[in-house]
């Protein structure tokens, strides 16, 4: 026979999920409600006056070429942020790992740009990377190197992606971080005793050991380069040179809070949920095999 | 948000009760929300203050809320939940918005009217009335409050060195360009920058060139407007400027105030940017600049004609008490007196909005200690306005502005022809203006 704990009654444990369900139903699925019904609407900014128009505004924004573009835009973007954020930060991991001397310090530091706003990290990057004034610029020019990102896309999707994953190497640090420590250290020596170099010891023990951090971080990640970075595109290049940093999210915050076009606004984000939702189901499907729980 | 009307029936019950005992006391808050940053910010509170101090039966409470953009999304979020403010700052390309949100608006004229304060409508300057009145009527619809318009700043200094008159101006468009080729030939990384493109090289440049922007006078006229800023003299005018993007005289920095730094750093000798950013290059520039007006084409017929306005008015929400509205009435014609009106203008950079206010300025000798202070509104004045210079009134303006700057910025770029770009911003601003014409239906 099983041996399970029981509680008697039925509505204990509905009542201790209560809260986070209530959160979930507020902050997660009104909104989604929300943006489904104003994706259906054709309204004025005021709201005086609403009508509904079915999926006009679906069928009007696949119709625009420039909303399609939009969709590479976000992937390049997302990837760019998602990957060299991972690949930096678990550098930073090894290496800190490594340290003996000095090793709060460098944690601290290493810490330090999470506690940044993301508005104000893009305004950080775009003040050293300013065409008339930056520093960095000014350094560039010397090399014989035109930095202006106002013209040249590839250089303002640098800036950004740089914002973006500056601000989030702490937090996949921290994470990466924890989860070296957490390898026992009789591994890494009996390794160490067969052999194995330092980066063979990666490869072959920390890298596979790390594999629930890294799934963990790649969602995390993810989500954050489509929903989180908006602020920094503003900030810093606001969607320009032409269309090169238009993302899906910059380009709903944009049409929708400046714009006021709250339907088609609406519509951008259903489609934007349906990606995520479609991207996250991905990953848990066939990137989680591979992962291995201890 | 349901105990509002509750707690309101509560306080009004209080108020009520106390009512006999200090009704004479009791001054009715009016909200007031702009998005007048730092100094600006704090002399918007002054007025305030002093018109709070003037009288005490209304109460003017200036809330700042951010950018224009968020000031306006704010107040429409506060609209939709029942807690508009009675006096909100909108930029001029939101007019067409506020215009379409009926309901949401009471015109000025009427906040008068009801309120039996009188409004003068022919003190205010022509070109700033026209952008805020309904076209049939000829009334004010909203307030109008801080207007600005493109000029061209030179660093004097930097004409010296270049060879140049110190004192004069480039007047004409290939006076630029002559220009900033001296300037680079004397060392000059940039010689000629502008911001706010749509705004400066379309929109001005239309108006100053006595061409229309839109059909049905750049949208006054009715919601089914048209752009047509791809006319021949307009794709000239950035094919002119891109052929001196390529020869390196014209360096594009960003689609907003960018130039300035560029311009007060000594980087670039000439620049077109808003007169409102007058004060900043005077806080800044180490060197003597001068203000010209905004260059225009000699060989065009009309040329320059008048300028057209940038900035913000003042819009009346609907959905107070009509005490309230007597308040606001009293307050925006206090706005408007000469004294006020031309205090704000002098400590700004933005033009004085009444022609009382202009002449009590030049009276006070502010323009002879000032050079330059008062080429904005020279340029407003510069001509009667045409039916099609008066302004714009076109939905989804700021997205329209955008538009143009992501087609602009790829003819600097080289990767459209100036005629490709000028008709895809055309053809796009149009879907956007045919989607504002169903919303308002």
């Amino acid at each position: 026979m099983e041996k399970r704990s029981r509680f008697d009654t039925s509505v204990l444990p509905y009542l201790l999920v209560a809260p986070q369900l209530a959160i979930t139903a507020l902050f997660f699925l009104w909104p989604a409600g929300e943006a489904l019904w104003q994706a259906t609407q054709s309204q004025d900014a005021f709201g005086t006056s609403s009508e509904f128009v079915g999926l006009a505004n679906f069928r009007q924004l696949f119709a625009d070429p420039l909303y399609l573009s939009s969709f590479s835009t976000t992937m390049i973007f997302c990837s760019l942020v998602t990957v060299s954020g991972l690949v930096i930060s678990l550098l930073l991991a090894a290496c800190a790992d490594r340290v003996t001397r000095g090793a709060k310090a460098y944690q601290t530091l290493l810490i330090w740009p999470y506690a940044v706003a993301p508005a104000i990290a893009a305004v950080l990057w775009s003040f050293l990377f300013n065409p008339s004034i930056g520093l960095v610029t000014y350094a560039l020019a010397k090399q014989g190197i035109i930095w202006n990102h106002a013209l040249n896309g590839t250089q303002a999707m640098f800036l950004v992606v740089l914002a973006s994953v500056w601000k989030q190497v702490s937090y996949n640090f921290l994470f990466f971080y924890a989860g070296l420590q957490a390898i026992p250290q009789s591994l890494i020596e009996a390794a160490a005793i067969d052999g194995a170099g330092p980066v063979r010891r990666f490869f072959g023990i920390a890298l596979p050991l790390l594999s629930p951090t890294s799934f963990f971080l790649l969602v995390v990640n993810l989500v954050y380069a489509f929903f989180d970075t908006f602020p920094v595109i503003d900030a810093a290049t606001g969607g320009g040179p032409a269309q090169s940093t238009k993302t899906l999210i910059y380009k709903i915050f944009a049409e929708g809070f400046q714009g006021l076009d709250i339907g088609s606004s609406g519509a951008q984000s259903v489609v934007l949920m349906v990606i995520v939702v479609a991207l996250t189901v991905i990953q848990f499907r066939f990137v989680e095999r591979r992962v291995q729980y201890s | 948000m349901s105990c509002k009307p509750l707690f309101r029936t509560i306080s009004a019950a209080a108020v009520l009760a106390f009512g006999a005992s200090t009704a004479a006391h009791a001054a009715t808050e009016i909200q007031f929300w702009h998005a007048m940053e730092a100094a600006l910010g704090e002399r918007v509170n002054d007025i305030a203050n002093d018109f709070n101090k003037s009288q005490s039966d209304y109460k003017i409470v200036p809330v700042f809320k951010g950018t224009y953009d968020q000031a306006l999304a704010a107040g429409i979020a506060a609209y939709r939940s029942g807690n508009a403010p009675a006096i909100l700052q909108v930029y001029e390309v939101g007019t067409a918005t506020m215009m379409q949100a009926k309901k949401a608006v009471i015109p000025v004229y009427d906040v008068f009217k009801q309120a039996g304060v009188p409004l003068d409508e022919k003190a205010f300057v022509p070109t700033i009335a026209g952008y805020y009145s309904d076209a049939k009527t000829g009334h004010l619809i909203s307030m109008p409050f801080n207007s600005s318009t493109p000029v061209l700043y030179y660093n004097k200094d930097a004409f010296k060195k270049a060879g140049l008159d110190p004192n004069q101006p480039p007047k004409t468009w290939a006076d630029v360009e002559a220009d900033a080729k001296k300037l680079k030939a004397a060392g000059y990384s940039c010689g000629y920058s502008s911001g706010w493109q749509s705004w400066i090289q379309l929109e001005n440049y239309s108006a100053w060139h006595a061409a229309p922007f839109a059909t049905k006078n750049n949208g006054f006229d009715g919601l089914d407007a048209k752009l047509e800023f791809n006319k021949p003299l307009q794709v000239a005018h950035i094919q002119f400027l891109q052929n001196m993007a390529k020869e390196g005289t014209f360096t594009y920095v960003g689609r907003k105030d960018e130039p300035v730094s560029k311009f007060y750093s000594g980087d670039c000798g000439i620049i077109t940017n808003s007169s409102g950013s007058r004060a900043t290059i005077a806080k800044f520039a180490k060197f003597d600049y001068g203000v010209g007006m905004m260059p225009y084409d000699a060989n065009v017929k009309g040329a320059p004609q008048n300028a057209i306005i940038g900035g913000a008015s003042l819009w009346v929400l609907s959905g107070k008490d009509p005490a309230v509205y007597k308040g606001v009435a009293k307050f925006l014609a206090y706005l408007s007196t000469p004294e006020v009106a031309g205090k704000w203008h002098q400590d700004t950079g933005y033009l004085p909005v009444t022609q009382a206010a202009y002449e009590l300025t030049q009276k006070q000798g502010f323009y002879d200690k000032n050079p330059g202070a008062d080429i904005a509104i020279k340029q407003m004045l510069n001509k009667p306005p045409l039916p099609y210079t008066k302004g714009l009134r076109l939905g989804n303006m700021p997205q329209i502005r955008t538009i143009v700057d992501e087609e602009l910025e790829q003819v600097w770029a080289e990767k459209k022809t100036p005629q490709q770009a000028l008709d895809a911003s055309v053809q796009r601003g149009d879907e956007l203006l045919r989607r504002f014409e169903k919303t308002g239906n």
